[in-house]
């Protein structure tokens, strides 16, 4: 119980889902094999990661920030061009992470510390422009940052496939590097994830709710405001920031489009919406069910869409590529209907009965 | 003080700020020795202050939206986009005006298409209004989530109705090419879109200034609940200038896609970047602010752009932070929110 922090699911269906969740994602590699599962599986946790970090700031401390996406970038790009211009070895990884962190974290700072005086309206729309900006910067680096086309680069050895740590397969599994990065994957978002369960429980994440609630109040409590503002914006930045790190080691890759597009942006804000703000455990939810749903919608969408090819205009409606149409009015749909999420819902269902 | 029969001299004015005003002439000046050549220098002021014009028509729809219902339009961004592509589609139909290559008729075919547009992009903010927005008035988040919700969906619409690639929009040969004022050229479009912008920014002040419809509206911007209590209909006033910020969106949507001569749906995301900075520079919610703003971020973005062009976007972001750290809420705040 203290590993979460005594904040419990307190609903029976959620605790069921979170736990087959977790059951699910530690034991990826063998539940499931083939390279496909496992991408989904590494790409849930990193989202569950990144989204969690982004519930910090916009569902505990009500700051909407668009910039999300920009840390998540920071990090992917330390961790990418450290390894792309230096050796494949642990130091030069571990070295870009903190470079990036210190970045993140710094940027977050000026930030916060410049737009959060004012409303939540002027920092989302600061925020939008900041990270436009990083990212037109990104591509226009190219000599540096690769460009659109991004970065490719070498891993240290014992995260690569050709690794072998067991001769003989474990439970039909390879034990390679490939299973060594997951795990590396899994375990720091899973530790990491209880670390914010503990930050958002703790006096300081219940000060941030009382911010969010009436930031009046608060202040006249006595609470410096911005500062717990901008501590808010820079632990979210840094856990993005690790985020993109994983991602990048895990890809082997970072470019503006897995990292800084917009759409990654949009991604984010859709789970958290609909797992639930202000629970972490809704961006659990909201990520796995968003990026599982993100591989198989696409497939029923092209079979919809060949069996309406008699219909031109139903069957552009559900074009694979036209899924965000169909995600954004479930977006719309969920913030006026299920504005706390399934969360939400799984517990209020609880609470009625 | 409330009394309408009070002689008007005796209403005491508020002293105008002008300090903002002389930014505008101060940056033209300081770029002037950077830029070198006095022919670039104007042919790069008057290019900046066209895109200004653009970006004012877009921003100054927004910011009124928002002084008077407190009401942040993510999905403002649709709007230029849908007018942009609605222009493209009632150009079609005009295609012979255009190809007369006659002055007259290709900016009558063009004011027509420019109605068009409008007339859509208005009819699509009062249905916005009513379905997206009416039910979150007054909580910003929900507000934010929402509407960038509809962007999501209409950008998308877009693709489904109009096609996912890239559609081309070119300028019609009457407006092609400059005219020669002493050494220095001018595009002739660059003019229409000052021409358009003045003609907006006009309107706009007088509209505001010297009608009754313009005091409620100033009137609902600064204490709302009062205009309500008087006996106005506050919520008409509310969806008459939501309709109207979210036509002068379609305007400029098709004055930004005959610019940029191509189109793409994610064109309206692109310029929201630029209108937000303008709008926060401006002072949310003042449309003096926004005009000045825009000229600014639009000057800034043409020398910038010229002097060292990986630079543009990130000269903008250089700039709403000098000016708000000189003036926290813009330019010219008008809410006090």
């Amino acid at each position: 119980m203290s590993l979460l922090s005594g904040d419990l699911p307190r609903s029976r269906i959620l605790s069921l889902l979170l736990l087959a969740v977790l059951v699910g994602l530690a034991f990826a590699p063998f539940l499931f094999g083939g390279a496909q599962p496992i991408n989904t599986a590494a790409k849930v946790c990193v989202f569950i990661l990144l989204v969690a970090s982004y519930d910090l700031l916009i569902g505990y401390s009500g700051i909407v920030s668009f910039a999300h996406t920009m840390f998540f970038g920071i990090g992917g790009y330390g961790v990418g061009l450290a390894l792309y211009y230096g050796t494949a070895t642990w130091p030069v990884a571990l070295g870009g992470l903190a470079a990036a962190l210190v970045t993140g974290v710094l940027l977050a700072f000026a930030i916060g510390l410049f737009s959060l005086r004012v409303r939540a309206l002027f920092y989302a729309m600061i925020t939008l422009a900041v990270a436009s900006a990083f990212a037109v910067l990104a591509s226009q680096l190219s000599a540096f940052t690769g460009g659109e086309d991004g970065r490719s680069f070498r891993v240290p050895d014992a995260l690569r496939p050709g690794t072998k740590f067991l001769d003989a397969p474990l439970f039909g599994v390879d034990v390679n590097g490939r299973l060594l990065a997951y795990y590396i994957v899994f375990l720091t978002v899973l530790a990491l994830f209880l670390l914010l369960l503990r930050i958002v429980n703790s006096p300081f994440g219940r000060v941030l709710q009382a911010i969010r609630e009436n930031e009046f109040r608060a202040e006249a409590l006595g609470y410096r405001v911005v500062r717990y503002r901008v501590a808010a914006n820079c632990i979210a930045a840094a856990l993005a920031v690790v985020a993109g790190g994983l991602n990048a080691l895990w890809l082997r890759y970072t470019g503006p489009d897995t990292t800084l597009s917009f759409t990654i942006m949009m991604d984010i804000l859709l789970m958290v919406v609909i797992g639930g703000m202000g629970t972490l455990y809704g961006s659990v939810l909201g990520a796995t069910l968003f990026v599982v749903a993100q591989n198989y919608l696409q497939k029923l969408m092209g079979s919809a869409a060949q069996a309406l090819e008699a219909t031109p205009l139903l069957a552009r409606l559900v074009d694979p590529d036209r899924w965000l149409l169909w995600l954004g009015v479930l977006f719309v749909l969920s913030v006026y209907f299920f504005p706390t999420g399934i969360v939400g819902r799984l517990r209020s269902g609880r609470q009625a009965r | 003080m409330t009394d309408a029969t009070a002689s008007p001299p005796t209403i005491p004015r508020r002293r105008l700020d002008a300090w903002p005003l002389v930014l505008v002439p101060a940056l033209a000046l300081v770029a002037l020795p950077l830029v070198g050549s006095p022919t670039s220098w104007v042919t790069l002021t008057v290019a900046g202050l066209a895109m200004g014009m653009m970006i004012f028509v877009v921003a100054s729809g927004l910011t009124l939206i928002f002084g008077l219902m407190d009401v942040l339009n993510f999905g403002h961004g649709a709007f230029i986009a849908v007018g942009a592509y609605v222009a493209l589609s009632a150009l079609g139909p005009l295609a012979p005006w255009l190809a007369s290559g006659d002055p007259v008729q290709t900016v009558l075919a063009l004011l027509t298409a420019a109605a068009v547009a409008m007339v859509v992009t208005g009819a699509l903010g009062l249905v916005f209004e009513r379905v997206i927005v009416r039910p979150v008035y007054g909580n910003h988040l929900k507000q934010i989530l929402i509407t960038m919700g509809g962007l999501i969906v209409a950008e998308q619409l877009i693709r489904v109705i109009w096609g996912a690639d890239q559609k081309p929009m070119p300028l019609p040969a009457g407006l092609r090419g400059g005219i020669m004022l002493g050494d220095v050229a001018v595009e002739k479009f660059r003019l229409l879109a000052v021409g358009v912008g003045l003609a907006v920014f006009a309107a706009m002040t007088l509209v505001l200034n010297r009608t009754k419809l313009g005091l409620l509206i100033r009137a609902g911007v600064e204490n709302g609940e009062m205009v309500e209590a008087l006996g106005y209909r506050i919520r008409r006033l509310f969806v008459g200038v939501f309709v109207a910020g979210s036509a002068l969106a379609g305007l400029g949507g098709t004055l930004w896609a005959l610019y940029r001569e191509t189109l793409t749906a994610d064109i309206g995301g692109e310029v929201m970047v630029l209108v937000f900075i303008v709008i926060i520079i401006g002072g949310l919610g003042s449309v003096g602010g926004c005009f000045i703003g825009a000229i600014l971020v639009a000057l800034t973005a043409n020398y910038v752009g010229y002097l060292a062009p990986k630079l543009a976007l990130v000269s903008n972001i250089a700039l709403m932070v000098a000016v708000l750290m000189w003036r926290p809420n813009g330019l010219w705040p008008v809410s006090k929110r």
